[in-house]
């Protein structure tokens, strides 16, 4: 055992490091080098889910129920795996509504009701005081274990004013106050609570793991030899298999366990705090998604070793609660049960920090100020109330916490709390949940089903854990029901029997609440403050900006601005006020606040401005107050909303046009490039034999001596370059007009074996003339005439006259030879010209079908354009054909083309969009 | 002495006639086809003035005037660039690539010739 001197100031300790940690995080935080920006703060954060409950109760509950402690991790895993589009949308609606607290989420969805918000604060207060109650408890039950002699009885407690509990509650208040209540606005954050928090979660987990590693390997010989000595004991056996042994599996109390923990995730004030009001940036969302899970995963992970180990030793089943220091201090590891004690309290201080925020929020906003504004005095109060109520309502919750716990004692109902709670605040899952993603849902339908709810709660759950306690007069209420109705014994409403407590009360209430929800919504139209807000929350969270210019305004009247700044000087502060409606004015482009108009938007903005503070329903009131406003109806608000759905409409439509013309002006420039590239090629294949002809005919004026001989041969070279430039034109004119798709092309059959004798006649010559010979080779008639292929004979001819002319180029002088061939396929007819030249090198085969290359080298290349090859090809494929060239250097070319042919109906050419592009 | 001058061009038209115009003119004529004889040439025979087509085979005008320009022994070259491609970018590719003076095709005899004698003449 430890003196109580030494576990009392270790506490002590540790809060005041605790202190010094949250101002140092708000220095910072202040000073632009925000803590908390940092997604791991984020996920660490919300490791406080893990209370002193979880820190000591999951051990006890896994010495008496095995793996049954589980579900209660497993549950916020799946959910935010599986779910965090969920949490995702909440973020941004939330940050866009400026929403304080859950309440304020599920009443400014509804209509902005404040009678909502109230009713979610007081189911609230209900559920987590006792939990509250229970922190304090355990860690009144950690000192007295750590100071009591092994063996003694438990001391009596002391007085309340000499009660090292009441000390901590005091000091908790007092954090709280201090780093919770720096700035009401809902825009800044608790730089110094959230980086504590974190903190705390690392110590917890750090504790608890040094405890289980210390007694799976200090004093056993790892895990698996724990297990194993447990599966050897009967009496442990059981808790390693899910199902006791010879009974079922009970499905329905691990999916229920699942279905609450995984609820708790988002509807638990603390988590919903930390998760979305404290959020600081949305990216950090996705660390947490996994983050999370991984700590509850770290921190679970040696709670079934612990207990197992804790029963081995001989502990019992009732003390396995304290097992996380009874083991190291009963095995002579004192300072491993302080350090225990120290991750105990974090658990404990971290929750009851951050649960007495989130619910004192709510008390000021939604019960409490609404309350004091109906006191015409509270109109002219200076704004400085607030921070006063605010605090007021920390030390009340944290009071009301204590005494809970000084009363409850030992009582049932306070150990079995945790569980109670999270079913209480599951109650708002319908209203949460639905209202994020249901336009349907209305005011009277989340009262309705919250009261139903919350009632069938308070019947199915609470009442048995008060009678069971003692509390409730009347103790066999339980057996036989009130008045002795049997149908309404709360353990087994209206008859449903053989369900646990727990899945049993889950069933009705969320039952009754969501079908309640659901059924008065559709049932009893809302009005039209109901669907703005339903718009707002279901739709508006598509943009994480939320563009303020986008979403519509719901709101008709007319407002003076002094008026408006003067109520948000009250609340926020006059330096505050000045500042948000300056930022506002330049959103809009306006020089300075001053000018601001006293029109929707600004009553709007400064609304939201004002949730921020004190919650959006009593936003809204405050507001109307001070403004002249119209009732807006119904269809008033639809056409708002068409109006604004129509303006995106355009907007989104003028995008798109300035897409497709940004696209549009590239594609014009590209053509616009190649243009001069093909204008560049074709001035400089014009102006080379120009220069010939030039200097040759400057030549012949300047030198009336020149020799005949040298005369002839000059003016032979001006013809021929002449010529060339005439060849060149025509070919330019003929290039550009099949590109720019003006050329005339006909359409008419031909007969391919006759127009290849005609091209073999009219090239015999030139190909004579360089000694080659031509060979043309038909198909055989026999099996029958060659079908004509659609096409134009003129065009076809210039094709084949191109290639023969080609091949009579690179034919070797003397034993040239040129196979002009024709072959009748299933597809096609194919037309092939082979030479027995010097072939294309593979490199240059995709080469020469382009413009102005030529193969070969200029001093042998014979009178050419370049432009051959390319016009032949646009030709073939015109008429759905292919121009292609195989050849191996050294083995010759072989150019071919192919023509369909012509199919049933005349089919279109497939390469008709080529020449239908501009050039 | 004579001035030595090479005329690098795929076109044999244009070579014969650059040929015969600068022989009239006086000058000792070297001839080349291409980039690569032409850069042969310059440094075997070290000719006074290159009359240097920028579309060439193998090595382009650009790419001869680069070599030239980046040996010392050969500092003493003029280089006239001639081209029948249009843009002025051409033009100032040359000169910064060291061109002595750049002539587009057509040109005029006599405005080559002027060309010519005024590199020849010029001091070094």
């Amino acid at each position: 055992m430890l003196s109580p001197a030494l576990v009392v100031g270790t506490a002590l300790a540790y809060l005041a490091a605790l202190f010094a940690l949250a101002a140092w995080a708000d220095r910072r935080g202040a000073a632009g080098r925000s803590v908390i920006a940092n997604p791991w703060v984020y996920a660490l954060s919300l490791g406080a889910y893990c209370t002193a409950w979880t820190y000591f109760g999951s051990v006890g509950r896994a010495a008496s129920g095995g793996l049954w402690f589980l579900p209660i991790y497993l549950g916020p895993t799946l959910a935010m795996v599986l779910g965090w589009v969920v949490v995702r949308k909440m973020l941004r609606v939330a940050r866009a509504q400026r929403i304080t607290s859950i309440a304020d989420f599920i009443a400014s969805r509804h209509g902005k009701s404040p009678l909502l918000a109230g009713a979610v604060t007081l189911i609230t207060v209900v559920g987590i005081v006792p939990y509250i109650a229970l922190q304090l408890k355990a860690v009144a039950t950690g000192v007295a274990l750590l100071t009591t002699p092994p063996g003694a009885a438990a001391a009596p407690p002391p007085a309340w004013w000499q009660d090292p509990t009441a000390a901590v509650a005091a000091l908790l208040a007092g954090f709280t106050m201090v780093f919770g209540t720096r700035h009401l606005d809902g825009a800044e954050r608790h730089e110094g609570l959230v980086a504590a928090v974190a903190a705390e979660s690392v110590v917890k987990l750090l504790a608890f793991t040094a405890v289980g590693v210390f007694a799976c390997w200090g004093l056993f010989d790892g895990p698996a030899d724990v297990f194993a000595r447990a599966a050897a004991d009967p009496a442990l056996r059981g808790l390693l298999r899910l199902a006791p042994e010879g009974a079922r599996f009970a499905h329905e109390s691990w999916s229920g366990l699942l279905l609450l923990a995984g609820l708790s995730v988002l509807c638990l004030p603390r988590q919903f705090q930390l998760m979305v009001v404290e959020n600081v940036d949305e990216r950090h969302l996705k660390r947490a998604v996994w983050a999370f899970p991984a700590y509850l995963l770290a921190i679970n992970l040696f709670v079934l070793p612990l207990a197992l180990a804790g029963l081995l030793l001989g502990g019992g089943a009732a003390q396995a609660d304290g097992f996380v220091l009874s083991l190291p201090l009963a095995h002579g590891q004192p300072g491993l049960a302080l350090a225990a004690f120290v991750g105990g309290l974090s658990a404990a201080t971290g929750m009851v920090v951050v649960e007495t925020i989130a619910v004192s929020t709510m008390v000021c906003n939604d019960l409490v100020v609404p309350a004091l504004l109906r006191l015409r005095r509270f109109a002219a109060a200076p704004a400085g109330w607030l921070r006063g109520i605010r605090r007021a309502a920390i030390a009340a919750v944290l009071g009301l916490g204590y005494a809970y716990f000084r009363l409850a004692g030992e009582a049932h109902a306070l150990v079995s709390i945790g569980l109670i709670s999270f079913a209480a605040v599951a109650q708002f899952a319908p209203a949460l949940l639905g209202g994020l993603y249901w336009k349907g849902g209305t005011r009277a339908g989340a009262l309705a089903g919250l009261g139903a709810g919350f009632a069938l709660w308070a019947w199915t759950l609470l009442l048995p854990s008060l009678a069971r306690s003692g509390w409730w007069p009347g103790a066999d209420l339980l057996q036989h029901g009130p008045a002795g109705l049997a149908l309404l014994r709360p353990e087994q409403l209206l008859g449903l029997q053989g369900l646990d407590g727990l899945t049993h009360a889950l069933v009705w209430s969320l039952g009754a609440n969501l079908a309640l929800y659901v059924g008065v919504s559709l049932v009893r139209r809302p009005d039209a403050a109901e669907v703005a807000q339903a718009l707002r929350f279901v739709d508006g969270a598509g943009h994480p900006a939320g563009g303020a210019d986008a979403a519509p305004v719901f709101w008709r009247g007319r407002a003076r601005p002094a008026d408006l700044q003067a109520l948000l000087a009250r609340f926020l502060g006059p330096a505050r006020a000045q500042a948000a409606l300056d930022q506002h004015a330049r959103e809009r482009g306006l020089p300075g606040a001053a000018a601001l108009p006293g029109d929707a938007r600004l009553v709007q903005f400064a609304e939201t401005q004002l949730a921020g503070a004190i919650g959006s329903a009593t936003a809204r009131v405050v507001v109307a107050r001070s403004v002249e406003e119209e009732a807006l109806g119904l269809d008033d608000v639809l056409r708002i909303v068409d109006e604004a759905s129509q303006l995106r409409q355009y907007a989104q439509a003028l995008e798109h046009a300035g897409a497709e013309l940004r696209a549009a002006n590239e594609r014009l420039q590209e053509l616009d490039r190649l243009k001069d590239d093909f204008m560049s090629s074709v001035t400089h294949e014009l102006r080379t034999p120009l220069t010939s002809i030039r200097a040759l005919s400057e030549l012949m004026r300047d030198d009336p001596g020149l020799a005949p001989a040298q005369r002839q041969q000059f003016l032979a070279i001006i013809v021929a370059e002449a010529e060339r430039l005439g060849r060149l034109v025509d070919q330019v004119l003929d290039m550009a007009k099949i590109e720019a798709g003006q050329a005339d092309w006909r359409s008419a059959a031909v007969d391919l074996p006759a127009l290849l004798q005609r091209a073999a006649q009219t090239t015999a010559e030139l190909l004579h003339g360089r000694g080659a010979t031509l060979v043309l080779e038909l198909p055989d008639t026999a099996a029958g005439p060659v079908p004509p292929v659609l096409a134009d004979e003129d065009r076809l001819l210039q094709v084949l006259l191109n290639l023969l002319s080609n091949a009579a180029k690179f034919v070797p002088a003397g034993r040239g030879r040129v196979v002009l061939a024709l072959a009748c396929g299933p597809e096609g007819a194919t037309v092939t010209v082979q030479d027995n030249g010097p072939g294309v090198p593979p490199a240059q085969q995709a080469l020469v079908f382009e413009k102005f290359r030529q193969g070969g080298d200029a001093a042998h290349r014979p009178a050419g354009t370049g432009l051959g090859l390319p016009i032949s090809r646009q030709i073939v494929e015109h008429f759905g054909g292919r121009l292609w060239l195989r050849s191996d250097p050294g083995q010759g070319a072989t150019f071919g083309f192919t023509l369909p042919w012509p199919t049933a109906p005349a089919a279109a050419p497939a390469a008709q969009d080529q020449t239908g592009d501009p050039p | 002495m004579t001035a030595t001058v090479l005329i690098a061009d795929d076109e044999p038209n244009i070579l014969i006639t650059l040929e015969f115009l600068l022989q009239r003119a006086g000058y000792q004529v070297l001839l080349a086809r291409d980039g690569d004889e032409a850069l042969q040439a310059i440094q075997a025979q070290r000719p006074d003035l290159v009359l240097l087509d920028v579309m060439m085979p193998r090595r382009s005008g650009f790419e001869v005037c680069q070599a030239v320009r980046a040996d010392e022994a050969l500092a003493a070259t003029r280089i006239l660039m001639l081209t029948a491609k249009g843009r002025d970018t051409d033009q100032a590719k040359g000169l910064a690539l060291g061109a002595d003076a750049y002539v587009t095709k057509p040109f005029s005899t006599k405005d080559l010739l002027a060309q010519v004698q005024a590199l020849l003449e010029a001091p070094r």
